[in-house]
């Protein structure tokens, strides 16, 4: 069984974002990059298929070409060879969908198993939108997976509770949180990471635009949160969410 | 932001998976092993499968074949788990008990001794110190003696990392009584020999999740083939060995004590006092960058004995420096900042306590500062 997984460079999200003075992004001077962490659990998710089913873990990522970080690290947990489209460029979700869609179309894998979103942007539209165009089936918000004769079993975190979906691979799953324990990469695996292969393609080797369909206009802090209060009892407590917070 | 440009990338990925394990599957423990004052034995078999004892091992033993800066990553990152005395019982595993092993040991005992401690399956413990023997090796009075083809050993051994559940102990033993230097000899003592007794655990000031405990040989038998390397020539393969045990000391002591000076910067711009944060005041920004300079002045030299280590160069005068100055800056440096930290310093929830009960062993284990003081006045031929 072939499974492509995806990973993402994100800013760390246990930093403190600044948002830079005229608004056009995040100061990105002197902020330390990771792993998109819902990625992890996708790469952990086709890692541990591959130890059940035999097969091979492609790696794919769309980033500058110090993405190539991530990518190894997805190698030392386990992925066999990984592809990197090299672009500075901010990709918006439907752009990122189309690389992806070419890179699917030269690899035909029998799963992708990608992070349910990005930390950074957290807006979960990627494997929705790839869905769309390679007309394949989606399981998102995985917490279980289970293939058996050319399907998927996939339990999903859907609002107030799970469901279960079973689709037809060739398709696409979206991890959550839930879907298991990441590894940690082992000292034998970085070395072996090393030798693997990494091929660099760039998004117009795949004949792909990436001009944006969506432009982000500026970028905004939210509101500073003010300090806490100390309420006498339960029941003022009540009043206030009832009277003043209008939350009850 | 500090940058050392001899740390690549396949450094930095395993500095991260060290560090995420420490923080993550170690460190929320801590206040539980310490009451506990034992860690739980998995811990060893844990790490070996993540293959972090064996960085700069061969990959016939079942290392990663790496070059020393795996090591120094290793050992700056183990302070991470916010436990000393665990850290120190990892380093005993990978970088004191057993590189002797890997440089003088036949196959067979690499294959029975190391290659399961590189898995975490074996328990491994150095054993050189007793009650009147510290770090005056040639003073050690264990003695094993040759009957046919074993080895009977008699004697007491203290201040034993790993002691009290070690599968096996790098031993020094006497072999010749009347041969002060030349008559001491390496074994590899397998802990479920007849007559090996564990003592009392030893109760310590610090490192408490680690135990250390005195041991006891009564008519030991050994077999021949548990005696590492040549007859007599121990007291120089132990002064060997002391050069990567200090290394390490050295190189996690200086990360140990920057966890703390990190911690303690952010605590004193949150803190206020008198209207401003505690770093509005010239004299808590000048202590700090007092503390800051020592530590980088403690990493630059413990680097540059590891650079020195790595090239297989002499590095005995510089790693015996590092351990020195690391030794007494770490302690100084600590006590700073419980003191920047008033009451929160001298609480036990506090962040620092811990540290500085711990740290008050820098300078005596591996090696005191005086013993360093010799070496050193030894090599400058004073």
């Amino acid at each position: 069984m072939k499974i492509l997984t995806t990973v993402k460079r994100v800013t760390d999200p246990d930093m403190k974002v600044r948002i830079q003075p005229d608004q056009s992004g995040i100061v990105t001077e002197g902020v330390e990059y990771k792993m998109n962490s819902f990625d992890e659990y996708g790469v952990e998710e086709a890692i541990t298929l591959k130890e059940a089913h035999g097969g091979e873990v492609v790696v794919v990522s769309i980033g500058p070409g110090a993405a190539t970080k991530e990518l190894r690290t997805a190698m030392a947990m386990g992925a066999d060879r990984a592809i990197l489209v090299e672009t500075d460029a901010d990709l918006d979700s439907d752009a990122v969908a189309r690389v992806l869609a070419e890179v699917v179309g030269r690899e035909e894998p029998d799963v992708i198993i990608m992070g349910k979103q990005a930390v950074d942007s957290d807006r979960s539209q990627t494997p929705q939108i790839l869905g769309s165009y390679l007309n394949w089936p989606q399981a998102t918000f995985a917490y279980k997976v289970e293939i058996e004769d050319g399907w998927a079993v996939v339990g999903r975190e859907v609002d107030g509770g799970t469901a279960t979906k079973r689709i037809k691979l060739p398709g696409i799953i979206s991890a959550d949180l839930r879907l298991n324990e990441p590894r940690y990469a082992s000292l034998p695996g970085i070395m072996k990471a090393k030798r693997k292969p990494l091929e660099t393609l760039t998004p117009d080797d795949l004949g792909v635009d990436i001009a944006p369909k969506v432009k982000v206009l500026n970028y905004e802090a939210p509101e500073e949160r003010g300090a806490g209060e100390m309420v006498d009892d339960v029941d003022d407590l009540i009043n206030r969410l009832k009277d003043e917070a209008r939350v009850i | 932001m500090k940058k050392y440009p001899q740390f690549t990338d396949e450094h930095e990925m395993y500095r991260k998976a060290v560090r995420d394990y420490c923080e993550k599957e170690l460190a929320p423990n801590a206040e539980e092993w310490e009451d506990n004052r034992l860690f739980p034995r998995e811990v060893f078999k844990n790490m070996g499968e993540l293959g972090f004892f064996g960085a700069r091992y061969p990959e016939d033993v079942g290392g990663s074949g790496g070059d020393t800066w795996y090591t120094a990553v290793y050992a700056e990152e183990l302070p991470r788990c916010k436990m000393a005395g665990l850290a120190m019982a990892m380093l005993v595993q990978s970088d004191m008990a057993t590189p002797i092993i890997n440089e003088i040991g036949s196959d067979e005992q690499k294959e029975e001794f190391l290659a399961p401690a590189i898995r975490g399956e074996k328990i491994a413990a150095l054993g050189v110190s007793e009650p009147g023997a510290g770090s005056d090796v040639a003073g050690i009075r264990t003695t094993a003696k040759k009957d046919g083809d074993d080895y009977i050993i008699n004697g007491q051994k203290t201040w034993i990392t790993n002691g009290s559940r070690a599968d096996f102990i790098t031993l020094a033993a006497r072999t010749d009584p009347d041969d002060r230097y030349g008559g001491i000899s390496l074994f590899l003592f397998p802990t479920d020999t007849p007559g090996f007794a564990v003592g009392n655990k030893l109760e310590k000031i610090g490192n408490h999740c680690s135990d250390t405990a005195e041991l006891f040989f009564e008519n030991c038998r050994v077999p021949s083939r548990y005696l590492l390397g040549h007859e007599g020539a121990g007291f120089y393969y132990i002064m060997q060995n002391f050069q990567g045990e200090r290394l390490v000391g050295a190189l996690t002591g200086t990360a140990g004590a920057q966890i703390v000076v990190d911690n303690t910067i952010k605590y004193c711009q949150e803190r206020e006092a008198f209207g401003r944060p505690l770093t509005g005041f010239q004299v808590t920004r000048h202590k700090i960058v007092d503390m800051e300079t020592r530590l980088e002045a403690c990493r630059t030299l413990s680097y540059h004995a590891t650079d020195l280590f790595d090239r297989g160069l002499p590095a005995q005068r510089e790693i015996s420096m590092a351990k020195l100055m690391v030794g007494e800056a770490a302690m100084e440096v600590i006590d700073q900042c419980l003191q920047l930290h008033g009451g929160m310093g001298y609480v036990e929830e506090g962040p620092v306590a811990r540290a500085w009960r711990d740290t008050r062993l820098l300078s005596i284990g591996g090696g005191t500062s005086e013993i360093m003081k010799e070496i050193l006045s030894k090599l400058m031929n004073l």
